[in-house]
């Protein structure tokens, strides 16, 4: 990437592998419980995660020297409420029935534990344009965990992708066939087990993450 | 037996360091130490004498305990087919029929389960531990006939996966296999697991059935409020009943039991207060009674006569690995499965069976049980010691 230095690639590049925020920091999990049954709404919530991550993470950097430290927290609240209202407004104008899928947990950004984690251990310390790039990436290192629990979730539990059917009608047993949709992957312990697995697969696969 | 000795013995070089097949070492010890002790049982040094009692002969008792309710099973299964079907038939035509449809299950359970853990032991390169000799009985009997083989076959890689190897393997797992492996079918499948089509063979695609023929389990009957619909208390207990291969009939699961506790590979102590857990709210139910829950009026003893009561009792609760290692701590553990089968049977109604839920439960409870159990044994003996240095 010629635009960015070796420093900036790293704030992108990190989160999605050694320093991911669901596999290694184990954060905002119960939002990626809650929306990755199909992976449209799983998609749109990575995506507003991340426009919330960076754009908040650049208010508050450029807050960061203005702000009294005893209530840092609520000014990051005020910041992040007021960018979550927008996404939502902003959904409900344009994917209104993805925003109804994802109903309450589009509100609930505001209480992910990776944004405010961001804001406290980077954008109080950093300048805009790192703290903006560490948002980004800290939104897709989450955003990618969701893509891949809800495209297993969805291939099992409902047989599609991205709504589009992908198994015969004619293989189902209601019509005669010998397939059934895994109702299991649609509930919310199969996503935690979906974690488990990929957090397994990445501890084996990166030895640095072992043996702390 | 000399002969199968010598040929082991014989082939036994190429499985060694260096020999040809030095990567299926572990299979191939596994399939000595099925047959034979590995070691002495008494060394020529010392006076020790070891037990052969060791971890494959205890599963081997068990699945050989296993033996009455799975004949059993398989009569039955044909007895209801040829039934639903309203046809006479012979008792060898009705066991030929129950095997047909059960041994591709046990198969399936089978290979489904020991390739994966084989899988495992490959990558890992430990020693096969044979946790799943028992699983792979266990599960055949615990679903319905006419589940599809390939859902057993995914459950039983998924509870081999997620329940065992996860933690550590064989006598690491904090739920039991075979439990788990049904829980995923209930959960991920249920129009294959519940309902009143699935557990007389053939019923679901039936083209002719015998006239007021229901395939629905007494259970469900009750917890439908359908208390005429209910068998006689001896077909109960023979397991003349609709329900899965090998939990219908308490006699068959009896004289398992009865193998168990003979050899003392099982706990009697977790089978009495699960019964006597089941007993006593029964009872209660029975005494407080209830307008619109006719379940609540089903005589106590028979909840220990239906559904998978008796076969989780005696094969399921007493798992040594899940269930709670102290002795005060058995009796706590079993009571409270008693309690919740009998709880969730009645009150639930989404769940006309409780057995599967309330151990898996309680297995997650075991070893906080035994944390408590220990803990309090040595509060009291500090106390003792308190009051005998003043």
């Amino acid at each position: 990437m010629g635009l960015l230095s070796t420093k900036d690639t790293k704030l992108i590049t990190n989160p999605m592998n050694l320093e991911n925020p669901i596999t290694v920091q184990v954060l905002g999990v119960c939002s990626a419980l809650a929306v990755t049954v199909k992976l449209e709404p799983a998609l749109v919530m990575a995506i507003s995660v991340t426009a919330v991550t960076a754009f908040s993470n650049v208010i508050i950097s450029m807050l960061r020297n203005t702000i009294p430290n005893r209530i840092r927290i609520i000014v990051q609240l005020v910041v992040v409420a007021a960018l979550v209202i927008i996404v939502d407004q902003i959904l409900k104008a344009f994917v209104y029935d993805v925003s109804k899928q994802l109903s309450v947990f589009v509100g609930l950004i505001i209480t992910n534990c990776i944004i405010m984690g961001r804001l406290e251990a980077f954008a109080l310390g950093n300048k805009p344009w790192p703290s903006f790039l560490d948002g980004v990436g800290n939104g897709a290192g989450y955003g990618m965990i969701l893509i891949i629990v809800a495209i297993v979730r969805e291939i099992f539990g409902s047989g599609s992708i991205w709504g589009i059917s992908l198994i015969p009608q004619s293989w189902y047993i209601a019509n005669g066939g010998f397939y059934a949709n895994n109702g299991f992957m649609i509930l919310p312990p199969m996503a935690l087990i979906m974690l488990g697995v990929i957090i397994w697969v990445q501890r084996s696969r990166t030895k640095e993450l072992i043996g702390k | 037996m000399k002969a199968i000795r010598k040929y082991i013995d014989k082939i036994k070089p190429n499985f060694e360091k260096g020999g040809k097949y030095e990567k299926w070492k572990s299979t191939f010890d596994s399939f000595e130490t099925f047959l034979y002790v590995l070691g002495d049982t008494a060394p020529s040094k010392g006076a020790h004498i070891r037990d052969a009692m060791d971890l494959k002969r205890t599963m081997s008792i068990v699945v050989l305990a296993l033996i009455p309710a799975l004949l059993f099973g398989m009569w039955n299964v044909g007895h209801f087919h040829y039934l639903m079907l309203g046809e006479q038939a012979t008792f060898m035509q009705e066991f030929l029929h129950g095997a047909i449809r059960v041994l591709p299950l046990i198969v399936v359970s089978y290979a489904a389960g020991l390739g994966t853990e084989f899988l495992f032991v490959y990558i890992k390169g430990h020693e096969i531990e044979e946790g799943f000799l028992v699983s792979g009985m266990l599960v055949p009997l615990i679903v319905p006939v006419d589940v599809p083989l390939w859902m057993v076959a995914l459950a039983n890689i998924f509870a081999v996966i997620i329940g065992k190897e996860v933690f550590g393997g064989t006598g690491m797992n904090i739920v039991n296999p075979a439990l788990l492996s049904r829980a995923f079918l209930f959960f991920a499948y249920p129009a294959q697991m519940s309902g009143d089509k699935v557990w007389v063979s053939g019923l679901g695609g039936a083209e002719k059935m015998a006239d007021g023929f229901s395939g629905a389990t007494p259970l469900a009957n009750a917890a439908a409020g359908n208390m005429q619909a209910m068998p006689t208390v001896w077909d109960m207990f023979i397991g003349t009943i609709p329900g899965s291969v090998g939990e219908t009939s308490t006699l068959a699961i009896l004289i398992g039991a009865a193998i168990l506790l003979y050899t003392g590979v099982a706990s009697w102590k977790i089978m009495a207060a699960t019964v006597v857990g089941a007993l006593s709210l029964g009872l209660l139910f029975n005494a407080v009674g209830s307008e619109s829950n006719a379940f609540m009026q089903m005589p106590a003893y028979q909840h220990l006569l239906l559904g998978g009561f008796a076969f989780g009792t005696v094969f399921m609760a007493t798992d040594p690995v899940t269930a709670a290692q102290t002795e005060r701590g058995k009796w706590i553990y079993g009571f409270l499965i008693g309690v919740i089968v009998v709880l969730i049977r009645v009150l639930n109604p989404a769940y006309p069976e409780g057995m599967m839920l309330a151990i898996l439960l309680m297995n997650v409870f075991a070893p906080l049980i035994d944390y408590y159990v220990v803990k309090g044994n040595i509060n009291k003996r500090l106390k003792r010691a308190k009051v005998q240095t003043k």
